[in-house]
């Protein structure tokens, strides 16, 4: 059983490390540069793939918590974590990423517009939900709670995503799209290439990111127990 | 059914009348949110024609701001003497104890907005053309959402030693898009824009209502199990 997981994390390593390379080749040499934004275009390849790994962690999240509720299992708990360690972590940096770009093409940092707003709080809701997992208390009731959380969270995205929609539309209708300035023309074919690629390494690199943090996890909970063994040896 | 709502009206007649006897939270609920006026009053000056754009996210901002007051006192004193692992081995459903709180917290918010959003419209000395009653109506709604989604998060965070720090973490975010629709509508009423405008506004707000409740309601069992 061991041995097996290792072999597919070092499968998965040795496919990370050349795709990486290749889709930095594909980015920055491959791929034309854009006509009006120039090189920040580049920031995109990146965006994106980080935000299409965001919403994939967040449904994973709401997978594993559906599951701790049906069954609690340590296992989908830590799943479920690790999961949203990392979706926090990209939604950082699509937000981050957004503004860079947003400052190169719409000279500003932040404007109010949907998807913004909605991915910030998407953000906050899970931010919100790692402060639950760090509560104190035993490990099933906090594996419970968080689990709740994770639901609820889950089911306000879509909410969130109509209300912000409405709001900042006037309840004009909104064709489901690429925003404005992407309309009409769409991507160009090498760009889509090396977009697509580099969302498959990103997406490969969540995998990585899962693997190792939910091994970690698991060496974290064997050292515990350890160290409450051995606590209740030196007090007994 | 009918036993989980006499169970839930126990349980809120005992809130409520504890807090008839001490008026400890609500006072401090009505201090608080009229505090919240007064620092507006310094931030956007009453006299400028602003104003007028400010005052609805203000009526929500008061509600909010005072409200969770009142949700972190709920199932905190209940951690006194060990409450609630009495009211948990009651022969009672789970649910009835969630729905018991949201009516206590409900009808406790509702006090404190009966007095504080008249003090806000003439401390602003703002004069609204709209319809009373639709005004009203929107803000039961938007309350009893808040109400409904904070009650379940106040027991959530109850859990852990810093909950009054963790309640509004919590909260504000899965609050967005009730207080988006809230202070739309609120905004289009007080303008007497028309309802028609409003109205898909209270439609989203109503949904929020209903499938939180339908959500908290079930997923409650698991906040009360064990601990």
């Amino acid at each position: 059983m061991k041995k097996n997981t290792g072999i597919i994390d070092r499968l998965l390593l040795f496919t990370l490390i050349p795709t990486v390379f290749i889709a930095l080749y594909l980015i920055f040499i491959w791929s034309p540069v854009e006509k009006f934004m120039g090189a920040s275009q580049k920031i995109f390849y990146f965006h994106v793939g980080s935000a299409w790994v965001a919403f994939l962690a967040f449904g994973v999240v709401g997978y594993y918590s559906v599951r701790v509720l049906i069954k609690p299992r340590l296992q989908h708990h830590i799943n479920a974590g690790i999961s949203a360690e990392i979706g926090v972590l990209f939604t950082t940096i699509t937000l981050i990423t957004g503004m860079i770009w947003g400052k190169s093409s719409w000279n500003t940092w932040w404007t109010w517009e949907p998807r913004l707003a909605t991915t910030l709080i998407l953000w906050f809701i899970y931010v919100a939900y790692l402060f639950v997992r760090k509560m104190d208390g035993s490990m099933e009731k906090i594996a419970r709670l968080s689990a709740v959380f994770g639901i609820i969270g889950v089911i306000n995205v879509p909410i969130v995503f109509m209300a912000i929609r409405w709001w900042n539309t006037k309840l004009h209708p909104v064709v489901f799209g690429e925003g404005k300035n992407q309309s009409g023309g769409g991507v160009e074919p090498d760009m889509l290439v090396a977009l697509l690629f580099s969302i498959f390494t990103i997406t490969l690199l969540y995998a990585f990111l899962m693997r190792k943090g939910i091994e970690i996890e698991k060496m974290r909970h064997i050292v515990k127990k350890a160290k409450s063994k051995a606590m209740e040896k030196l007090a007994g | 059914m009918i036993s989980i709502l006499r169970d839930a009206w126990t349980i809120a007649s005992k809130d409520l009348s504890n807090e008839i006897k001490t008026k400890q939270t609500i006072g401090m609920m009505i201090i608080f949110s009229s505090l919240v006026v007064l620092i507006f009053s310094f931030a956007f000056d009453p006299t400028n024609n602003m104003v007028k754009a400010v005052i609805p996210g203000l009526v929500w901002l008061i509600t909010v701001f005072s409200g969770i007051l009142g949700l972190n006192r709920s199932f905190l004193s209940e951690h006194e003497n060990d409450a609630l692992t009495g009211l948990r081995s009651a022969p009672i459903d789970p649910s009835s104890i969630y729905l018991g709180k949201v009516l206590a917290n409900f009808i406790l918010v509702t006090a404190v907005q009966l007095v504080s959003i008249p003090v806000l419209f003439l401390l602003f000395d703002y004069r609204f053309f709209g319809k009373v009653s639709w005004f009203i109506l929107v803000v039961i709604i938007g309350t009893l959402g808040f109400i409904i989604v904070g009650t379940f998060l106040a027991a959530l965070s109850a859990n852990a030693k810093n909950s009054e720090m963790l309640l509004p973490v919590l909260l504000l975010p899965l609050l967005s898009p009730l207080l988006i629709a809230g202070v739309q509508a609120t905004r289009i009423i007080l303008e007497n824009e028309g309802i028609a405008d409003a109205a898909s506004w209270i439609r989203l707000m109503a949904a929020y209502d209903l499938l939180f409740l339908a959500a908290c309601f079930f997923l409650f069992e698991f906040i009360m199990e064990g601990s």
